[in-house]
């Protein structure tokens, strides 16, 4: 029988973003830090 | 049983300080998210950074409380991804660009499907071998064979064309082949490009 199936096995993987990106989300989640004064907004990250 | 907490339950905690919440919405749409991108981008560390970029741009809107909970929270994360994908493109100036694998080869679209000098001689060599023995079969094999494969006609067509039966015209052209065989044998010709 015809064989159907790719030989490219990375294609069949489930796409995930790697640990090491959550990781650097959270730690920027951490760190970000909104003031507010006089309506305006100012960001700023402690690290 | 375990009862899953709702994304707006979720970013409501987030925003009020709870910094797990944001963990536990990334982690329950990283696949999907990843897999939109990778749809759109084809390429795995393109991905990884627009993945970055829209939870770097949710975390601060979610931070700065400009966050509308009218909408879903999956969607609306979905359509900042679209937007930098977007964004991506104009930048680079350029469309999704397609790697060249195994599976998928932008040359065999771009290719040029003319046969080359040799091969062409050869094609003539063969349609003229193959001419001269379809006329060295008998004339109602010659008639349904020629329908058939040069004219295209469904063997409904050769039979009403030729006052006989399906079957019959079906037997035509299978002696027709069994025939042409014999012929390609006997005179050691080789039918291959």
């Amino acid at each position: 029988m015809e064989n159907l199936y790719t030989k490219d096995q990375g294609q069949t993987k489930l796409v995930k973003a790697k640990p090491e990106t959550i990781r650097f989300l959270l730690s920027y989640s951490k760190s970000l830090n909104i003031t507010e004064v006089d309506g305006l907004q100012f960001e700023s990250n402690l690290n | 049983m375990v009862v899953q907490v709702e994304d707006s339950q979720l970013v409501k905690q987030y925003i009020q300080g709870d910094e797990r919440a944001i963990e536990a919405l990334i982690n329950r749409h990283n696949s999907r998210l990843t897999g939109f991108i990778y749809s759109k981008v084809g390429d795995r560390e393109l991905t990884e950074d627009i993945f970055q970029d829209t939870f770097m741009k949710v975390i601060r809107t979610l931070k700065r409380g400009a966050y509308n909970e009218e909408g879903k929270f999956l969607p609306w994360v979905m359509r900042i991804a679209h937007n930098l994908v977007i964004d991506h493109f104009r930048k680079h100036n350029r469309m999704p660009m397609y790697n060249s694998k195994e599976s998928y080869n932008i040359f065999s679209l771009l290719g040029d499907d003319k046969l080359n000098a040799e091969k062409q001689l050869i094609k003539e060599q063969i349609d003229s071998d193959l001419l001269r023995m379809i006329k060295e079969l008998p004339e109602d094999q010659q008639e349904v064979l020629e329908m058939r494969i040069y004219k295209d006609m469904s063997f409904k067509e050769i039979s009403d064309n030729t006052d006989v039966s399906i079957n019959t015209a079906l037997g035509r052209m299978r002696y027709a082949l069994i025939n042409l065989r014999k012929l390609v044998e006997a005179n050691n010709i080789v039918l291959t490009n």
